[in-house]
């Protein structure tokens, strides 16, 4: 549903699918309580999902894990589903190869005090920083958002904020490299 | 006179919910007939779901039970799931599903009413075909045909508790004097943010409308009481 987005590291065809149990989770949900589904219930379904995988001994787990942010009721929300099937509420997370070095980086943060619009340029800075330039691949940037300026809806980041925020990012790097 | 002791339990039924500011108040006789006779006088048509929502159930006695009963069944492991109390929407959508999915076999028409901590106090009516509609009054059962112009004028935003559940009494003592499939004494259940309240009003005490007799004594008290003294021989 609009009020939800996910976004996914690993293998990308395991992702799909996760994503795709999440729209009908979600989906169903809605059609049996006739409200949106609150994102804590639907965190807790895909994982069940994801977790389901791991019982069978014909079934192979799935190898990617997933980053559920939704805006329900209660407010925002950021869930992460990891392949064991198990899922948490965080106020920041990180999954893929650079988990560990991003994780550092948002304790830095200030979460609380943040407006979406300068954390989507934060986490512009911080994707650009891990980017080893020897051994990691280049890669193109691509962010999402929830929040009251989206409607509460799960959008891309509209092109300005975006270009703003990878700007921001080299400047920020280069001010590092200068040290 | 033909009693018909076989026909189902029927609760001819008036059903009342209304919003006031803060919560909400349902209302109900008490009456079940099987055909003419009356098989319960003093039933209680206000039923349970959650800890903050009830529904008047009317029509079919059976239907409605076993409405309520499944829907109390699911909104118990949903709110299990969710971790919190049930909305009111969620219950009266889970009532929808059973009613519209199942519209040729049931015959109930229901009053969902509750409080919950995102919406504050909701009625929902959910008539015969199955369809939801959010109300700030409903009321329901064949005692509500004599209700429908009294509401239009009697009705008005934002009451205190105590205003609304009057109206209630009224209402529901009003449309018994006029229908004769509802009878006996007024339930009501008022729900809001501190919790749930019952209150009951047993038929002799409510006020007497246009043409209704007072209450006459019975003639055996005459019979039994001043009888002239034993003869002293």
């Amino acid at each position: 549903h609009r009020h939800a987005g996910m976004a996914v590291a690993g293998l990308a065809a395991d992702g799909r699918q996760i994503v795709a149990r999440g729209k009908s989770e979600a989906r169903s949900y809605e059609s049996v309580y006739g409200e949106a589904v609150p994102v804590k219930e639907l965190s807790e379904r895909v994982a069940s999902y994801v977790h389901l995988c791991t019982l069978y001994w014909w079934l192979r787990p799935f190898g990617c894990g997933v980053i559920l942010g939704g805006y329900d009721r209660d407010g925002p929300q950021l869930y992460l589903i990891e392949p064991s099937g198990i899922s948490y509420r965080y106020f920041g997370a990180a999954i893929g190869k650079g988990k560990q070095a991003a994780k550092t980086e948002i304790e830095k943060l200030k979460l609380s005090e943040m407006t979406c619009r300068e954390g989507v340029i934060e986490v512009a800075k911080i994707i650009y920083k891990l980017h080893d330039e020897a051994k990691d691949k280049a890669f193109e940037l691509e962010m999402s958002w929830i929040c009251e300026e989206s409607k509460r809806e799960h959008q891309k980041v509209p092109e300005d904020l975006l270009e703003e925020a990878k700007t921001a990012a080299k400047v920020a790097l280069e001010e590092m490299d200068a040290d | 006179m033909d009693l018909n002791l076989d026909a189902p339990h029927s609760m001819g039924t008036t059903i009342i919910g209304v919003t006031y500011n803060g919560g909400v108040v349902l209302g109900a006789d008490s009456r079940t007939s099987t055909g003419m006779y009356v098989a319960n006088r003093a039933s209680d048509k206000i039923t349970q779901l959650t800890d903050n929502v009830y529904v008047c159930r009317s029509g079919s006695a059976a239907d409605s039970q076993v409405v309520s009963d499944y829907v109390r069944y699911f909104l118990h492991q949903h709110t299990i799931q969710l971790g919190q109390p049930a909305t009111v929407k969620v219950s009266a959508n889970l009532i929808r599903m059973l009613a519209y999915n199942n519209k040729n076999m049931l015959q109930t028409g229901l009053i969902v009413g509750g409080w919950d901590k995102y919406e504050g106090g909701k009625i929902y009516g959910i008539p015969l075909g199955g369809t939801v509609v959010e109300q700030p009054f409903a009321i329901g059962g064949s005692g509500s045909s004599y209700l429908y112009g009294f509401f239009d004028q009697a009705w008005k935003e934002n009451m205190t508790k105590e205003e609304a559940e009057q109206l209630v009494v009224k209402a529901v003592s009003l449309a018994i004097a006029r229908d004769g499939a509802s009878g006996g004494v007024v339930r009501t259940v008022i729900i809001n943010e501190e919790g749930v309240t019952r209150n009951f009003y047993p038929g002799d005490q409510l006020q007497l409308w246009h043409e209704e007799l007072e209450p006459q004594n019975s003639l055996l008290d005459i019979l039994n009481a001043a009888g002239p003294e034993p003869m002293a021989m």
